[in-house]
């Protein structure tokens, strides 16, 4: 059972639908703008470098 | 000749972007998590909005960065239309993403922080409308570059579009004094002391230097996979990427 503290602590004073959704599209959005470009940094690699194989 | 000389610069930012990148994402995200545990645990609580108030750790950091980003965006715009480096224009355009993000962001924590303070999640405030322009200017250039096919013209034209929008920033910034708004006034850059208490302010500085942190690893991610796009019929990035896929 998790302690007294831990659940006051995620009730956020009653306001945790207001709290937790913030930081969660917070980190969304921080999230998704690194994975992003790297996955199309990637998909460019591999197309480089099957181009190399290939071609020349 | 002198168009050879200004691409050759790409490749050697394409391998330091290669270089930071590695460094600069654990770092972002180890002090990412340290400003969460400050902001959300080690904070005190606020005597008038309770927990709530702990969205702002969020939520001004990232208003900051919308307005910071567009004005790096601006400034690389110009850069582009003066010089024509081409650096500038990737380094312009790739800044609006990350910069309509942030803006989002600051929108959809604001209208999360207005409902329970306010009584609503959104009011035609001059604060909030003013960040809602940004948000459109942001989303302008993105939809004008995309719609021009000559990338060299569209960021032309995408950089004298976010110039001519460098006018709604100080609106922005100096909405909260000269409109009375439901919105705060600024409490950390005053010209007396900052309002809020430094236990609340720290964590709220820190935040804001983590955010600043993340623009920066975001941006050279961004222009790496940008770079590799531009370049990827180009001998070099093909090399590049039979070393490395």
């Amino acid at each position: 059972m998790p302690d007294a503290g831990f659940l006051d602590w995620l009730s956020m004073g009653g306001y945790a639908w207001f709290v937790w959704p913030s930081y969660a599209l917070g980190l969304v959005v921080l999230a998704a703008n690194l994975y992003l470009p790297l996955m199309r940094h990637r998909r460019l690699l591999r197309r480089g470098a099957a181009a190399k194989e290939g071609g020349q | 000749m002198l168009d050879a000389k200004r691409y050759a610069s790409l490749p050697s930012f394409y391998r330091l972007c290669g270089r930071l990148f590695p460094w600069l994402l654990p770092a972002t995200v180890v002090l990412l998590a340290a400003g969460l545990y400050w902001g959300l645990y080690l904070a005190p609580t606020d005597y008038k909005q309770g927990e709530a108030y702990r969205i702002m750790f969020i939520h001004v950091p990232s208003a900051w960065m919308s307005l910071f980003v567009y004005m790096v965006m601006a400034l690389a715009g110009a850069v582009a239309l003066v010089w024509r480096v081409k650096l500038a224009e990737l380094i312009h355009i790739e800044c609006a993403p990350i910069g309509a993000s942030f803006t989002a962001l600051t929108l959809l924590t604001g209208m999360l922080w207005g409902k329970p303070m306010w009584g609503a999640f959104w009011v035609w405030d001059a604060r909030l409308t003013s960040e809602l322009i940004l948000l459109f200017l942001y989303l302008g250039v993105i939809a004008l570059y995309s719609a021009i096919p000559d990338r060299r013209k569209a960021a032309r034209a995408t950089s004298v579009l976010a110039i001519v929008g460098v006018v709604n920033i100080p609106v922005i910034h100096y909405s909260v004094l000269w409109w009375n708004t439901l919105h705060q006034g600024p409490t950390v850059t005053r010209f007396d002391e900052p309002a809020a208490h430094i236990s609340m302010l720290a964590p709220l500085l820190f935040m804001a230097a983590v955010f600043n942190l993340y623009f920066v690893t975001a941006l050279l991610a961004r222009l790496r996979s940008s770079i590799a796009e531009h370049c990827r019929e180009q001998q070099w990035f093909r090399g590049e990427a039979g070393i490395r896929a």
